[in-house]
């Protein structure tokens, strides 16, 4: 399934690592949201991104696809690797880089457009024009929705507008949309945040059955949920990289007094 | 403050008011509401009021005395011949349509690919420089726009295209495209501004370059205000009076090349009516044409009404 399969990037100690950072600076104008932040997230899981509000985690993770530069005025200096690729080397192309690390944001933002133009869009704008026929189209549009099992749900629904289907399904939409582009690395910037409890749960669901194909890594203010689905766990605080390891780990005896401190909720 | 004997506490000597009972400000609320609801229900008395006149004017010929087939079909307009007066407008008619559609076939794709210029490619700074240039654009007085018709266009295109005359439908379409193309920016610029920045943010971390965010994302939201924008546009071409006046020539004629005289339906008013005596069949037949532009207008808007809605019940499906 996974396109990129052949050219995953060996780590330290035999361990594959998705995405590496080193020595990653970020800067809003004058304002430093990330310090040095070196990390190595590993290929194929779900990795969590936990800490308070305003810590840095969106910013950190909006870096991956450098989707952050959109808002200018933004300076960064380090290394982000995918896949053993520096990701801010001069030759490297955006619109390649978003392809293989796509994003689902935290309000469900499908475009204003039916649903089967939402999933195709993706493959059209990679690809010239007319180059795909109508009954590939169709397959890969019938091929995503079923990933995310949204096809019983929509698939007589394809050509209303995705922007009218209940939050959950749009939400499972912008994570199919990005499934025809074969991405390597899957952020989720708290995608949860804006659905009940039950959407939340079928999400998460969706989540655990894509890990294995895909790696994700998710930005959550909800620790229990941090808790559920990931297997490793990053921590941080005012922009700093405070501890990570297994969720388990990380969770039952955190080393960091600070991490302890937010686990139990004395802050947050 | 208080003792052992149980006082009952003066509100106000503590500043606390509650009254349950209408203040003096509930009137003045009620009174603004009254002269908003007057404001809103003005505009439809305006426009049938004006509806009202117009047509009163008219009603005697319109409907005892004009041979309305022959009004509207033939394109003799000989309105103040002593012996025998006819009065047929398709000439005008065929010459507001003509100047008009050259008018937007010019004004569209410019006014748009300006829109989109300012509201997505262009920086902050140079969009307030282009916004300012805009709306100035949008002030000059329509007289102004006719007398660089007259005197810019006229002899540029007599001098470049070999014309015995450049008073014609080019030089009218041009210069009503000009009078255009600032309404059709502004409110298509609103329309794109409208859209919101999550369908952008979606798109771009998709992958898309900037002019596949626009035609792909942009457009298919904002379809049916720059649709707006457009007709804004053409309502607004049809309308103009004083500068077609001047620079179409103002010959009755049916044109066969951009390159002919032309009269339109809102110049001929303009420019008889002063001369018409008060009451005469001239006179009426004026107001019969103010009756047939109301008509035109009228449907120009129904029109987008019933295309805006068929496009978005057709998304909603």
């Amino acid at each position: 399934m996974n396109a990129g399969a052949e050219a995953k990037y060996e780590g330290n100690g035999g361990r594959i690592y998705s995405i590496e950072t080193n020595r990653l600076n970020f800067w809003y104008g004058d304002f430093q949201a990330l310090i040095d932040i070196s990390i190595s997230i590993p290929d194929g899981l779900i990795t969590g991104l936990i800490g308070p509000s305003g810590c840095g985690k969106s910013t950190l993770l909006r870096c991956f696809n450098r989707v952050n530069e959109r808002y200018g005025n933004v300076t960064t200096t380090g290394e982000i690797k995918i896949m053993g690729k520096n990701i801010y080397d001069s030759d490297v192309s955006l619109p390649e880089l978003r392809k293989a690390v796509g994003m689902v944001f935290q309000r469900p933002n499908p475009l204003p457009i039916s649903v089967y133009e939402n999933i195709i869009f993706g493959a059209r704008i990679h690809s010239q024009f007319g180059a795909f026929s109508k009954s590939e189209t169709d397959g890969i549009v019938e091929q995503a929705l079923k990933e995310v099992s949204l096809w019983e749900d929509l698939k007589d629904k394809l050509k209303s507008k995705a922007t009218t289907l209940q939050l959950e399904q749009q939400q499972k939409l912008c994570i199919a949309r990005l499934l025809p582009l074969k991405p390597q690395v899957i952020l989720m910037d708290e995608p949860c945040s804006a659905l009940d409890t039950k959407a939340t749960h079928a999400i998460e669901e969706l989540m655990s059955t894509l890990a294995s194909r895909y790696t994700i890594l998710i930005v959550t203010h909800n620790m229990a949920q941090a808790r559920r689905i990931s297997k490793e766990c990053f921590f941080m605080l005012l922009g700093e990289m405070v501890e990570h390891g297994r969720t388990e780990d990380l969770f039952l005896s955190p080393q960091d007094p600070r991490t302890a401190d937010y686990i139990e909720g004395r802050y947050g | 403050m208080e003792t052992g004997t149980k006082k009952p506490i003066d509100p106000k000597q503590q500043g606390r008011i509650y009254e349950l009972t209408h203040s003096p400000g509930q009137f003045a609320e009620s009174v603004i509401e009254w002269i908003i609801r007057i404001c809103g229900i003005s505009a439809i008395v305006f426009v049938f009021g004006i509806f009202f006149f117009v047509f009163r004017e008219g009603a005697a010929f319109l409907f005892g005395g004009l041979d309305l087939v022959q009004f509207l079909t033939s394109t003799e307009w000989y309105p103040s011949s002593v012996s025998n007066q006819r009065y047929g407008v398709l000439a005008l008619i065929v010459g507001t349509i003509s100047v008009t559609i050259l008018a937007m076939v010019i004004a569209v794709p410019f006014g748009l690919g300006a829109a989109i210029f300012v509201s997505e490619f262009c920086g902050p700074k140079l969009k307030e420089v282009f916004k300012v240039v805009i709306e100035l654009l949008a002030a000059i007085p329509s007289v102004v726009w006719g007398f660089i018709g007259l005197q810019v266009m006229n002899p540029l295109i007599i001098k470049y295209l070999d014309a015995p005359i450049g008073l014609s439908v080019l030089n009218g379409g041009c210069i009503l495209a000009l009078m255009s193309v600032p309404i059709i920016v502004s409110i298509g610029e609103d329309a794109l501004k409208a859209v919101p920045d999550s369908y952008r943010e979606a798109a771009e971390a998709l992958g898309a370059s900037h002019w596949q965010v626009v035609y792909r994302v942009l457009l298919p939201a904002a379809k049916n205000g720059l649709l707006a924008a457009v007709l804004l546009g053409t309502g607004r071409a049809i309308g103009e009076t004083m500068a077609v006046l001047m620079a179409t020539g103002h010959s009755v004629n049916i044109p066969t090349s951009l390159l002919d005289s032309v009269r339109t339906l809102t110049a001929t008013i303009a420019a008889e009516l002063g001369e018409a005596p008060v009451g005469s069949d001239h006179y009426q037949v004026l107001f019969i044409i103010g009756i047939l532009l109301f008509t035109i207008t009228f449907i120009v808007n129904l029109t987008a009404d019933l295309v805006i809605k068929g496009i978005s019940t057709e998304n909603d499906l």
